[in-house]
């Protein structure tokens, strides 16, 4: 959360979002991190389709596939979908 | 506002909800057309096909998705109404706990019929009593006049911005349900007008914008997600505040409805039966009032001082009208047409303890479970508990707490 905690009698009603989804970083929920390997990876781009949180992206201008740590959960679908297997979990802090 | 013409129909609680409903301008209607659904939504899609109402009718295929989109349509600022019983509402339970917390103020009626198993369709609370804690306004009718007049005050209440929560109103399964019964209707025009056009509040939006606190693609807004342990505390304690300013709004909307119609119903929150002098009362719900009420006068004709308090607000409990109703009373016997079990005592019972607990001069308080799956209770119980109730309050000694009446042993 980017501002100070409300009480409840400031927040609107029925859970109705005075801020953006975007600013709900859920990164913090992943114990394990998918690690990108740049030279197996095929660009089929299968993670960024399968990617249920919509945290990965492939930048066309570098060719690399960009991993948003912010909102990545670590649900580990998109090294199970890679047919390259370019992708590897690993626990987060062994890095 | 001077008192309305008004015309008497022949009509069972069922056909009087749908009447009310067809008066109160409602945009969604969605419901499941089968066991245990009652008469209601039958007669109400009548009125849709013959072109009566230009409410769009939903036949969904559960009360889980019946409840589900009403709670959408509410959602974005529609006029919402439903109706179930039993097993349905039973069915429904995880959306009405969404239905309150997303603001939603759906208008549902609840024919009271028992819960399996065994298998019965008959009356008791079992369905709404497990409906206790799910955050929405219980109110109870006595007879089909009053559920038709608790639809019209239902969708006033629920709407009001002070409270928006989603309101049920219970009749008792094939007593009202199902009963003939002359109900003095108010004109089309003057209900309309009574209900007016529903309002919502103004709201936040992730944009910082003020946009309608409604679903609306003009204007984005996302209404109950994810909130966890950051927000979701304080969200129920807005629930529970609308709550509490519920009591007042139900009073007045009452008054208000009492005025045009010439019907009122004790305070809107409890109606007393000769109870300001009377030193012992039965405290009940629902259509088992007019039966106590006739006990009642026919004990105050052998000088019995006996009087009743029908509890019309379930949720909101007032309190403070229990309080101040049962304050100097020597016994008080609550009857509960369902059954806590394991509980010591029915649900009804649970709360009327509760309230009374810091009266200095508190009654003794006895419990009555009665009636369950459609059992029969006839004048001769009613005057059972009273004969007891004399005694607790001669005495001053209590043999049994909690009892069961109407049961073979």
């Amino acid at each position: 959360m980017s501002t100070q905690p409300k009480s409840w009698k400031e927040i609107p009603l029925g859970g109705a979002c005075w801020i953006s989804s975007t600013e709900y970083k859920t990164g913090d929920w992943r114990s394990y991190k998918p690690v990108w390997n740049t030279e197996k990876c095929t660009r089929c781009i299968f993670c960024h389709i399968y990617c249920p949180e919509g945290a990965i992206k492939h930048d066309p201008e570098t060719n690399k596939m960009v991993f948003d740590y912010g909102f990545c959960k670590g649900c580990g679908i998109c090294a199970n979908e890679c047919p390259a297997d370019a992708i590897e979990m690993v626990l987060e802090g062994k890095e | 506002m001077a008192k309305v013409e008004q015309k008497i129909v022949p009509l069972n609680g069922d056909t009087a909800v749908a009447y009310a409903v067809k008066q109160c301008d409602v945009d969604v209607v969605a419901a499941y057309p089968i066991t245990p659904q009652t008469i209601i939504v039958e007669k109400f899609s009548e009125y849709v096909a013959d072109g009566e109402v230009d409410t769009a009718f939903v036949c969904v295929e559960s009360e889980h998705t019946a409840m589900t989109c009403c709670i959408t349509a509410s959602a974005t600022g529609a006029r919402t109404f439903t109706a179930t019983a039993s097993a349905g509402l039973a069915l429904m339970h995880e959306m009405l706990g969404v239905a309150s917390g997303c603001r939603t103020p759906v208008v549902m009626s609840v024919v009271n019929r028992a819960l399996s198993a065994p298998i019965n369709i008959h009356c008791d609370h079992s369905d709404a009593m497990c409906e206790r804690d799910i955050g929405w306004l219980q109110l109870y009718a006595e007879n089909s006049q009053e559920a038709y007049d608790s639809i019209i005050q239902a969708f006033r209440i629920a709407e009001n911005l002070d409270v928006m929560l989603p309101t049920m109103v219970g009749l008792d399964g094939f007593v009202l349900s199902h009963t003939l019964e002359n109900v003095s209707v108010l004109p089309d025009e003057a209900v309309r007008k009574f209900v007016g056009t529903r309002q919502v509040p103004m709201v936040m939006n992730h944009e910082g914008k003020l946009v309608p606190f409604k679903l609306d693609s003009e204007n984005p807004l996302t209404i109950g997600p994810l909130d966890l342990y950051d927000y979701y505390f304080e969200h129920k304690r807005q629930q529970e505040e609308s709550m509490h300013k519920a009591l007042d709004v139900i009073k007045k909307v009452h008054d208000e409805y009492a005025k045009q119609s010439g019907r009122s119903y004790g305070n809107g929150l409890v109606e007393a039966y000769r109870l300001d002098d009377a030193e012992i009362a039965a405290i009940c719900i629902g259509s088992t009032a007019g039966t106590v009420k006739t006990v009642v006068d026919e004990l105050r004709e052998n000088g019995v001082k006996a009087g009743l308090l029908r509890i019309r607000a379930f949720r909101p409990l007032p309190v403070e009208d229990i309080v101040s109703n049962l304050s100097g009373k020597k016994a008080v016997a609550v009857m509960d047409r369902a059954c806590s079990f394991g509980g010591n005592g029915g649900p009804l019972f649970h709360e009327i303890r509760h309230a009374v607990y810091d009266l200095p001069d508190r009654p003794k308080l006895v419990n009555y479970i009665y009636g369950l799956g459609g059992r029969d209770t006839p004048p001769y119980l009613i005057d059972g508990i009273y004969k007891e109730l004399q005694k607790i309050a001669e005495t001053g000694e209590i043999e049994k707490t909690v009892q069961f009446i109407g049961l073979r042993e």
